[in-house]
């Protein structure tokens, strides 16, 4: 029997805490239809999981699934295409963006998002990301920040605090050697092409409903045509913090996040 | 009746693209090709296209990318500086499999060298140029009308090989004006059968599709670059062009691309007033490349002087066409040195 969708508005309109409740076909929770039914292979704890489901959520809730185009970046979330059940293309590191101008200018009517870890969108793609947000690109960026280089075994990124260790700062972040951690969302609310800019984290149950929020709103910024959104997700790697899952996620809330102010940076 | 028109290389060449149905540019400012991206950002505005002033080179040729995956016609422009930029793009719309165009008007170099004429770029756009066992087509005009023309044809090419391709002009071919016939301004983008199975739309009423060059599966890589060598073959099969004139009685043979092949006609001609017979070699794709015409030429003329503008690179593949079975000479200047008629025809001499 062919289930009759919501009207739009409605579906806009519902709290997260209101999907909760049991619908009629006694469902409480289900996997997107936008993600696909696959195993992942992020590590424990990893927050792409999560990040990649409230996407996934937020495009069948805006009912874009089938006008969305994704550019996948280089890094933890390289294949994100075989996760996600949506038109998707591969970016060389960093240009993510770029290639997202490129297909947002062609098909404007389509819904253009890039996904992007710290390492290709603040270090290696910063000239992309800043001239995307200052040419105001009508297109959303999910940005996973999680301090590290975790595909290529746990480097320093330019987002690592200062004393933190890694792969290449044993011990721990020296700003005289290592510089300073890249505040990038901030720096992008001096530029007027950037419309919405909120960070947001995935620590805790609370935080992700709150990033789920964060992640709705850009992409709806973007369906109103009002210009450039980005969500900085502030997101666990147990493995490469080497810590467990639980102390990781803590230490989002201890540590990080007082560096990474949680909340909305820049709004219309 | 035909007009003539009088325009730029640089300028012949946008027009090319726009004619050919090229709808998205973006390029980034650079000397000898700053008049391409000026008439593009003009020319796109007027026909509905897209025009980019692109932050960076290696922003420029993603977005033509991105837009390439959207099934655009799509082109980037730029000079040998920039052009080593684009190479990491080169290879990912090799290995994604997506069409576009992408103008090199060579300059001098290596490094940021100078702004004159130059072919030191052969080695890059023949050989791959980018990461990865891969291929071009690379044209190389040697006129005005050729940079419109050639321009036009690498869209078509493109598509039927869902494959970048290069049109290798330089300096002097950008910069000069010359008179086109009015004719070329009305070429139309022939009905080629183009696949669109693979663009990316959005998933509307059918399964999603994906574009990517990662490939992790054991063998995975390996078949797709077998599929992409099976694309080479075809293309070194279909698509190799040439020039050649007064091969017939030719005792030796001047071998050029680009402006220099214009150069080496009228030394022909100046070597024939002088009873010298020589002839004239001018390939037109210098990837495929011609290889099996000097084959044959080699059977019968047993000088072959090779012109260019850099210290040898084309010369190297005369040298596998020609396979030992005659002698093969070569005449360069470096460094935006342009060879004059009597430098060559003096070479000539010296070799008979």
């Amino acid at each position: 029997m062919k289930k009759k969708r919501r009207p739009l508005r409605h579906r806009i309109a519902q709290s997260p805490v209101r999907q909760r409740v049991p619908k009629d076909d006694g469902i409480a929770f289900s996997r997107p239809k936008s993600l696909r039914d696959t195993e992942m292979h992020y590590c424990a704890g990893c927050g792409h999981g999560i990040v990649h489901r409230l996407v996934c959520e937020t495009i069948d809730e805006l009912g874009i699934r089938e006008q969305t185009i994704a550019v996948a970046p280089v890094g933890c979330a390289v294949i994100a295409y075989d996760y996600w059940d949506f038109d998707v293309t591969e970016a060389a590191h960093g240009r993510t963006p770029a290639v997202a101008t490129g297909i947002k200018r062609c098909l404007p009517e389509s819904v253009v998002f890039t996904y992007q870890g710290d390492g290709d969108l603040a270090a290696i793609g910063t000239a992309e990301i800043v001239h995307t947000a200052n040419r105001g690109e009508n297109i959303t960026v999910i940005f996973v920040n999680n301090g590290v280089y975790g595909m290529t075994g746990g480097q320093m990124a330019p987002t690592t605090l200062v004393g933190q260790s890694t792969n290449t700062t044993a011990q721990g972040r020296k700003p005289k050697r290592d510089g300073y951690p890249l505040r990038i969302l901030e720096m992008l609310a001096l530029l007027p092409g950037t419309k919405y800019l909120e960070r947001v984290s995935v620590h805790s149950s609370q935080e992700t409903m709150r990033a789920k929020r964060a992640i709705k709103k850009a992409f709806k910024t973007q369906l109103e045509n009002k210009g450039f959104s980005m969500v900085e997700v502030l997101s666990m790697c147990p493995t490469y913090w080497g810590m467990s899952p639980i102390r990781a996620a803590e230490r989002i809330k201890n540590e990080v996040s007082l560096f990474y102010p949680i909340g909305v940076v820049k709004s219309y | 009746m035909p007009r003539k028109v009088l325009m730029c290389g640089n300028d012949a060449c946008g027009e090319g693209a726009i004619l050919a149905g090229c709808r998205f540019y973006a390029g980034y400012p650079i000397t000898p090709q700053n008049e391409l991206t000026a008439y593009m950002a003009k020319r796109m505005d007027e026909v509905g296209g897209v025009f980019i002033q692109a932050e960076s080179e290696l922003a420029a040729i993603n977005m033509v990318f991105g837009a390439a995956c959207t099934g655009a016609r799509a082109m980037t422009s730029s000079s040998s500086p920039g052009i080593s930029l684009k190479q990491e793009g080169i290879s990912y719309l090799v290995g994604c499999e997506l069409p576009a165009v992408v103008v090199n008007v060579q300059r001098g170099g290596p490094g940021l060298g100078n702004i004159a004429p130059a072919q030191g770029d052969y080695f890059q756009a023949t050989k791959g140029g980018g990461h990865g066992d891969y291929h071009t087509i690379v044209l190389a005009p040697a006129s005005v009308e050729e940079m419109l023309q050639f321009t036009f044809d690498a869209f078509d090419l493109a598509d039927a090989y869902r494959n970048p391709v290069i049109v290798l002009a330089d300096g002097l071919l950008g910069q000069m004006m010359e008179p086109i016939s009015s004719r070329s301004l009305e070429l139309v983008p022939r009905n080629v059968a183009r696949d669109r199975s693979w663009i990316l739309t959005g998933c509307k009423g059918r399964r999603p599709r994906m574009i990517r060059s990662l490939l992790l599966a054991e063998g995975a890589l390996e078949e797709h670059n077998k599929k992409l060598q099976a694309k080479f073959a075809k293309m070194r099969e279909s698509e190799v062009r040439y020039e050649c004139l007064r091969e017939r009685d030719s005792t030796v043979m001047i071998v050029a691309y680009g402006s220099i092949a214009r150069i080496a006609k009228s030394v022909m001609e100046m070597a024939r007033t002088k009873g010298i017979k020589a002839g004239v070699l001018r390939p037109i794709s210098l990837w495929p490349f011609p290889y099996e015409v000097l084959g044959e030429l080699s059977g019968k003329i047993k000088k072959f002087l090779v012109v260019e503008m850099s210290a040898g690179q084309m010369v190297e593949d005369v040298r596998l066409g020609v396979n030992g079975k005659a002698d093969v000479h070569f005449y360069g200047r470096m460094g935006g040195g342009i060879p004059a008629e009597g430098e060559i025809l003096r070479k000539i001499e010296e070799l008979l």
